[in-house]
């Protein structure tokens, strides 16, 4: 689960870590506000879930509350990347004299954290991977002991020269560990991490990644998701317990197993075709999923065929054809529809969907060749 | 001969009364696994099916079985616990089957088990099989026969796909792991094709594979040193969009990014026949003279 900007701040200030003032907003009178408080100039910064907030015109400089509000009211309701901005964040503008890079990341490799840090900040850090590997310094820390005194001063010594900023670095990252730790994090940056012109260490902007298998044991942290900044098919998807993305092809597809899932994909894309999107049932029985699943993928007009490939083995063949069966009954298809199903229960599924007046496939290529056909004809 | 799992298994199951574990419990019973013991707190001294003993703790349950080998059926939330639970009560391979297992906690259990010499497979994975000789996890057995084919996967249903496409043509399997797809998972790639190449039941290999991370790159690596089997190998994912599954930090470290065509061309320059889609797994076996 990915944090806004002013939520990770939150965090972050929660654990100690210097942030500048700044407060978020829905209005623009509630920007021209927060900017009379701030005094000085601000930065209106959109919060959505998107990179390159500041190319799309959605982070601006203000010299006057005035001139804060005017930017807010275009900011406020611009579409970046297919997300509407609901929130602003209102920062004083910070005289900035380094910019670097901080962050943690769960690195499957070392299976372990990773520190990194790089004195390149302000930047797309993997462009500094790949043009300037050596400007990152990473460091694995064992979770049972946290990240020790020492890592964190050679992090630091990585980034300053004078002691002082070193000090405040470490601390900072120590302090970033933990908040990682306590939230459930698998990824937290700071960047730019800046000291400022008298000196300070501070936390200019944040970035924070829940990990989803966290939230039912962190309550305030999974009260913090933002579903108006999502798909909402694909936070309907979620909460019926479904894993669902959205592609650009015509080929609809139901699939249970995120591998089979990615492979179905991959079938149609080999027959010529090109699916609509990635869906996967999950590895339990249970009609009403494949209800939502069909609703979801019909109410998507691009959709010209429906692919069904369902392997059972704990899922039942039968209970996906029971779902398919009701789907039909209240949802009006307008588009064709091919089942292939094979594994437990297979001959109570054929028999239930033939009751219906659909027909099974047993081969997953047959099945996924014929879908593309029918796309292909409708299109 | 299999890997990992074989005659001599002795399975205790964590979790034996809950819905899955019971669900599977019974099946791994009528595959004919030595299922020697259930743990669930409270219910000591309880029997399953009317043959499989109940304690209320992995240690008591080995103390009376000497069960080798625990396999895991609890909520996600008791997991990492439940691994601690089998590797201190001396148990040599646990198996967790639990989904949403979260990724920090991995991190503290991996080291646990290495410093007890403890095996993990997975967790959110489907087990292990060893066709004819024992089942460990979720697998169907019906899909699987008796051979010497060894099948190593990231995948769960994708996985029977291709078992059963290697079944209906008389392949055979020596055994079938599901590694699980979680970002921190006990057993890896390299680690089964260690096991299979030392294996002398398995002839060839299917390695099934899918996007993030390197896994499957490293495996590649390994197996062009040390690997003398054939191996076919599949990449799950050749049309998933960029940045949706995979966190843009994790690029960094590995410095790949952990593509399909990415891990595919490994496969390649490790000589590892490279399947387009799940029914080629036959006819490349074929072609790297690997018999039925």
């Amino acid at each position: 689960m990915n944090l806004h900007e002013y939520q990770a701040r939150a965090l972050l200030k929660a654990a100690g870590i210097p942030v500048p003032d700044g407060d978020v907003a829905r209005t623009p009178a509630e920007v021209e506000t927060i900017a009379t408080r701030l005094g000085g100039e601000v930065v209106v910064k959109a919060q959505v879930h998107a990179g390159g907030r500041g190319k799309a015109g959605g982070v601006k400089l203000a010299r006057t509350p005035a001139e804060a509000r005017g930017h807010a009211e275009k900011i406020l309701g611009m579409t970046i990347k297919g997300l509407t901005v609901e929130r602003v964040l209102v920062v004083p503008a910070a005289d900035i004299a380094t910019e670097s890079y901080a962050g943690i990341i769960l690195d499957r490799a070392t299976q372990r954290p990773v520190v990194m840090v790089s004195p390149a900040g302000g930047v797309d850090i993997e462009e500094v991977a790949a043009k300037t590997p050596e400007k990152i310094l990473k460091l694995g820390v064992d979770p049972r002991f946290g990240l020790l005194t020492h890592q964190a001063m050679q992090l630091g010594f990585f980034l300053y020269r004078d002691l002082a900023p070193v000090r405040a670095a470490a601390t900072i990252l120590q302090q970033l560990y933990q908040a990682f730790m306590d939230a459930g994090g698998s990824l937290a940056e700071i960047n730019p991490l800046v000291t400022t012109a008298d000196g300070k260490v501070v936390a200019l902007d944040a970035k924070f990644v829940v990990d989803d298998n966290e939230l039912d044991r962190r309550p305030a942290i999974a009260a913090l998701r933002d579903v108006s900044a999502e798909n909402p098919k694909e936070v309907k998807a979620r909460e019926a317990g479904l894993s669902f993305i959205k592609l650009d092809g015509n080929v609809g597809c139901c699939v249970n197993g995120a591998g089979l899932a990615m492979a179905t994909m991959d079938l149609v894309k080999y027959y010529g075709g090109e699916p609509a999107n990635f869906l996967d049932i999950g590895g339990s029985s249970n009609p009403d999923k494949v209800v939502t699943a069909l609703e979801i993928i019909t109410a998507d007009p691009s959709v010209k065929a429906i692919l069904f490939n369902i392997f059972g083995g704990i899922t039942r063949c039968d209970d996906v054809a029971k779902g398919i069966v009701t789907a039909t009954g209240r949802l009006k298809l307008a588009v064709p529809m091919v089942i292939r199903l094979t594994g437990t229960n297979e001959e109570l599924a054929v028999q239930i969907l033939e009751q219906a007046g659909f027909s099974a496939l047993t081969d997953m290529d047959e099945a996924v060749e014929r879908a593309v056909e029918l796309a292909g004809r409708a299109a | 001969m299999s890997i990992f799992i074989d005659r001599d298994t002795r399975l205790v199951v964590q979790g034996i009364t809950g819905r899955d574990g019971s669900f599977h419990a019974r099946q791994m019973l009528e595959y004919g696994t030595s299922v020697v013991a259930g743990v669930t707190p409270g219910k000591g001294g309880q029997t399953f099916e009317e043959r499989v003993p109940v304690f209320n703790t992995v240690a008591e349950a080995v103390a009376a079985t000497q069960a080798n080998t625990a396999v895991i059926y609890v909520p996600a939330r008791f997991a990492a616990d439940a691994v601690y639970e089998a590797a201190d009560a001396g148990v040599g391979l646990v198996v967790c089957i639990s989904e949403g297992v979260p990724v920090l906690d991995m991190t503290r259990v991996m080291p646990y088990l290495r410093e007890r010499g403890a095996r993990l497979i997975g967790p959110n994975c489907p087990g292990a099989i060893s066709p004819g000789k024992a089942k460990v996890g979720i697998i169907p057995g019906r899909i699987c026969r008796e051979g010497n084919v060894g099948v190593v996967s990231r995948s769960g249903t994708l996985t029977y796909e291709v078992v059963h496409q290697l079944t209906r043509a008389g392949y055979g399997q020596s055994t079938c792991v599901g590694i699980g797809g979680d970002p921190i998972i006990g057993t890896n790639f390299m680690d089964c094709l260690e096991a299979f190449e030392r294996d002398p039941e398995t002839v060839g290999i299917v390695m099934i594979g899918e996007i993030g991370g390197t896994d499957e790159q490293q495996a590649a690596e390994y197996a062009q040193a040390h690997v003398t089997k054939p191996i076919v190998g599949f990449i799950a994912g050749q049309t998933a969009p960029p940045g949706r599954r995979m966190g843009h930090a994790g690029a960094i470290i590995s410095g790949a990014s952990g593509t399909a065509a990415e891990k595919m061309a490994a496969f390649e320059r490790a000589g590892v026949s490279v399947m387009k889609r799940p029914a080629d797994v036959v006819p490349f076996l074929r072609e790297r003279r690997v018999t039925a």
